[in-house]
């Protein structure tokens, strides 16, 4: 425990991504099996436990504190869970007993009563330090927050073996918590862990935004077009029976959609838009969201907002590997497998056609319709690369102006908002001074969310909070929002150098990673 | 010992300071008085303009650095130990553990006593004589980390996770930000004392208190100046120690990829560190934490327990959970946060 706490603490405090990779890198060479693996877990997909555990704290805060100490305390700390670790009585290491390992720790949560778990947590508070015990209280509430993605974590464990992220990324969901197979591999013990016939998510291929001069380059008669529809992407797995769902960064979302996976019968793996489609139209992504970060689904909701698929690649058709062949090849096998196996609530995402990149111009600025974002432009001879290779696949977004933002401050509001955080400033990606990227604020906004999505931003706000001046919060860099807006000027007013016109939210991406956010230079080509 | 008269009969604050009116002078008085007895050199304790200065001959060291001619017109050196009868009073100086120099001082009027502490702490400091409990009737505390949570780790755990990291972020500077008088000298002998034997890197600020460290017997091996450093080189996997507001000065940006580190007590709260944008942060103090106050109040045997600076409010309940008389006392001029 020692070592994950040292760990926690340093991630928490490491501004830079590099220095985070050194943490937790030289923590995955130095600590054995199977402490690690849990550590690992921790990191990237979480512990299938969460305890809410502020009422039991208080409870045993009671019993071993003065109270007026513990209120000062609490006070003056500012958070329950670090109140707690650094008031918890000290032993004296000699009389701590064993060094209490994660695992151990680990394994017990999973099975335990809740009713049993103020008791085992009072034992080994005991039996810790105060950084242990933060790391601990932590821990069993499911969420480290130490600024750490899951991507990241992979990047660590990836940089600890000498092998390429994607090379874990084609595995990991074939893998279980405390990994020991995969670090017998990492570590030259083993062999590469085989996943086969396991649903296991692959490394997606990326597009990148179509600039004026990638259009003025572009030949049309290499590439195809389509719509770019206005869901989420999702990679659809089936391997023997069992068909996943998996969002963008590998993030299984299955369980939300059984009115889609139930009735997919596929051995293969399949590129696709996530979307809401009623009688054959596609409704707007709004719709789409209220399905989404759902552990339960209802009847009603399925029925309301019945789920879709709309594919447009296939990665691998009944065991055999597509993604050395070109896309037109590809597609060709997805067509003949659409036709063969007839899925319902799943479609083909069609062609558009074009003669010349004059009416194809006029087709993406004639493109009004609520579900469509704009055209994708795909290369036909592009095999299906990890990651967002160049030149292969671009992104043609429709206008209005819309940015993705990542939020950065959180204010509340006044009057009959005055207990939520309303008020938002976001800002965008750009290079700091040592080459690391960093936010700057472009704007802030009070508007564009519905009731319901402004009491998930307050919580949001509320569990997210790094920092207080005053009224305002800091936030962790992590939730992206679809901010819509008329124009964008220079400002010198503004640290960022741009101000925007009339910024409102336009959606709230809570699917996508902050790191994906759009840069400052992409705003800086919008000012007139 | 008696119970009466109060102590408040010969001892109170007073907006120019503590006052012991049998003894005619001030101990630590904020505004320039007649008659001072200073316990250490930190600027909220020893200010300048006072007529008369009593103090360790250390202390007037200190004070002549850092104030000129502000130092005190008259100044008189008190050894630890030593009773001088001052007024109808008996002042005697006993260290205080906090930094070179520093002592608590003792005042014995009618039979009764009263113990100041000035800052202290109950740690062996490799640069200053340890503390020592005074059996009391009064102890007047300071309570700069009067909170249960705060429980300072042992010194030489915190240097090894400093050197831990130097390890490995060899590529990058390590720049500690440290009180300029007493904590920036006591980490350089904390790293000696930890086997560091590299040049030490100072920020020009501190400087002339090092210097005066080593004449007065304090070794601190080899310290440089950061401008004399080789031309070219921004002492990428050197420790730099500088005053805690050049953390995120431009002048940090001559060092290689500085990693900012802070060494004081405040650093056992995450949220202080993170306003300071530390990205490691050391919990070493030069002040009591609180099993020590509470260990303090006992070892002194006070029935009586004034609290000076700091977080009077959970000191002054403890103690009086702990059957003492306690009052707070309020003093002007002190800086809570400087540590």
């Amino acid at each position: 425990m020692k070592a994950f706490a040292a760990l926690l603490d340093g991630l928490s405090f490491s501004p830079s991504r590099h220095a985070k990779l050194r943490l937790m890198a030289a923590y995955l060479r130095a600590t054995p099996d199977p402490d690690r693996g849990f550590a690992l877990a921790a990191l990237t997909d979480g512990l299938p436990f969460s305890f809410p555990v502020r009422r039991t704290l208080a409870e045993l805060m009671e019993r071993r504190v003065d109270d007026v100490l513990y209120r000062l305390s609490r006070d003056y700390v500012g958070d329950t869970a670090e109140t707690v670790a650094l008031l918890w009585p000290d032993r004296q290491a000699s009389q701590r007993g064993e060094a209490l390992r994660l695992a151990d720790i680990v394994a017990e949560l999973a099975l335990i009563d809740r009713q049993a778990l103020g008791v085992r947590l009072e034992a080994w508070l005991d039996r810790l330090d105060a950084t242990e015990r933060w790391a601990l209280l932590k821990l069993l509430t499911g969420a480290l927050r130490v600024g750490v993605s899951a991507r990241l974590a992979k990047t660590a464990l990836a940089e600890m073996g000498g092998v390429e992220v994607d090379a874990i990324e084609e595995i990991w969901h074939g893998l279980k918590p405390p990994y020991e197979v995969l670090f017998a591999w990492l570590e030259g013990r083993g062999p590469r862990p085989d996943v086969t016939g396991v649903p296991v998510f692959r490394p997606m291929m990326l597009a990148h935004p179509l600039e004026d001069e990638d259009w003025a380059g572009l030949d049309l008669s290499d590439f195809v077009a389509e719509w770019k529809w206005d869901g989420i992407r999702v990679q659809t797995v089936g391997a023997r029976g069992d068909v996943r769902l998996y969002s963008r960064t590998g993030e299984d979302i299955g369980a939300g959609f059984p009115d889609v996976l139930g009735t997919l019968a596929l051995d293969g793996v399949l590129d696709g838009e996530l979307l809401v489609v009623r009688d054959g139209v596609v409704a707007p992504f709004n719709d789409l969201q209220q399905r989404l970060n759902r552990r339960v689904v209802t009847r009603r909701m399925m029925a309301e907002n019945p789920a879709h698929i709309r594919l447009y690649d296939a990665l691998e058709i009944g065991g055999e590997d597509l993604r050395a062949l070109p896309f037109i090849e590809r597609r060709g096998r997805l067509e003949a497998w659409i036709a063969h196996a007839r899925p319902a609530r799943t479609d083909l995402s069609p062609l558009v056609e074009a003669a010349s990149k004059d009416e194809l111009h006029r087709l993406w600025s004639g493109s009004r319709a609520e579900a469509i974002e704009g055209l994708m432009l795909k290369r036909r001879s592009s095999p299906y690369l990890a990651g967002r290779p160049k030149g292969h696949w671009w992104k043609w977004k429709r206008a209005p102006l819309t940015a993705d933002c990542v939020l950065m401050y959180a204010q509340r509001g006044s009057g009959k908002r005055s207990s939520l955080h309303s008020d938002f400033t976001f800002g965008v990606w750009t290079a700091g001074a040592d080459g690391v990227d960093v936010l700057v604020p472009v704007g802030k906004a009070y508007s564009g969310y519905t009731d319901q999505e402004l009491a998930r931003l307050d919580r949001f706000v509320r569990e997210h909070t790094t920092e207080r001046f005053g009224p305002v919060r800091a936030l962790e860099p992590m939730l992206v929002v679809e901010v819509a807006f008329d124009a964008v000027q220079r400002s010198a007013r503004h640290k960022s150098g741009i101000a925007m016109r009339f910024p409102r939210f336009s959606r709230i991406r809570w699917d996508k990673p902050a790191a994906e956010a759009d840069r400052l230079e992409g705003l800086e080509r919008l000012c007139g | 010992m008696t119970q009466n008269p109060a102590f408040e009969n010969w001892l109170w604050p007073e907006p120019a300071g503590l006052y012991c009116e049998p003894g005619g002078f001030y101990v630590d008085p904020p505004r320039a008085v007649d008659r001072a007895i200073v316990t250490h050199g930190h600027s909220d304790h020893a200010r300048p303009g006072h007529a008369h200065v009593l103090a360790t001959s250390e202390t007037l060291a200190v004070m002549r650095v850092r104030l000129g001619e502000g130092a005190g017109a008259s100044q008189q050196a008190l050894g630890l130990g030593a009773p001088l009868a001052i007024g109808d009073v008996t002042v005697t100086l006993q260290p205080a553990g906090h930094i070179l120099g520093s002592a608590q001082v003792v005042i014995d009027y009618r039979g009764q006593r009263a113990v100041i502490t000035g800052d202290y702490k109950c740690r062996p400091d490799p640069t200053c004589e340890p503390w020592v409990p005074v059996k009391t009737d009064l102890l007047i505390t300071e309570a700069t980390f009067g909170l249960p949570v705060f429980r300072h780790p042992p010194a030489d755990a915190e240097i090894a996770r400093l050197l831990a990291s130097v390890a490995m972020f060899a590529e990058r500077t390590h720049l500690v930000g440290v009180y300029g008088l007493g904590k920036c000298q006591r980490v350089i002998a904390l790293l000696r004392a930890a086997g560091y034997d590299r040049p030490i890197w100072l920020h020009g600020a501190l400087k002339a208190m090092c210097d005066l460290y080593v004449s007065l017997g304090v070794p601190l091996g080899c310290v440089r100046l950061v401008a004399d450093a080789p031309q070219g080189s921004k002492l990428a996997g050197e420790i730099v120690l500088a005053p805690p507001s050049a953390l995120a000065d431009r002048w940090s940006r001559r060092l290689e990829d500085p990693l900012a580190v802070l060494a004081s007590g405040w650093m056992r709260v995450r949220g202080r560190a993170r306003q300071r944008g530390v990205e490691l942060p050391l919990v070493i103090s030069d002040h009591v934490d609180w099993p020590e106050l509470i260990g303090a109040i006992e070892a002194t045997e006070a029935e009586e327990v004034w609290v000076t600076h700091g977080r009077e409010e959970a000191l002054v309940h403890q103690a009086t959970r702990m059957g003492r008389r306690a009052r707070a006392l309020a003093l002007v001029g002190r800086e809570e946060d400087a540590e």
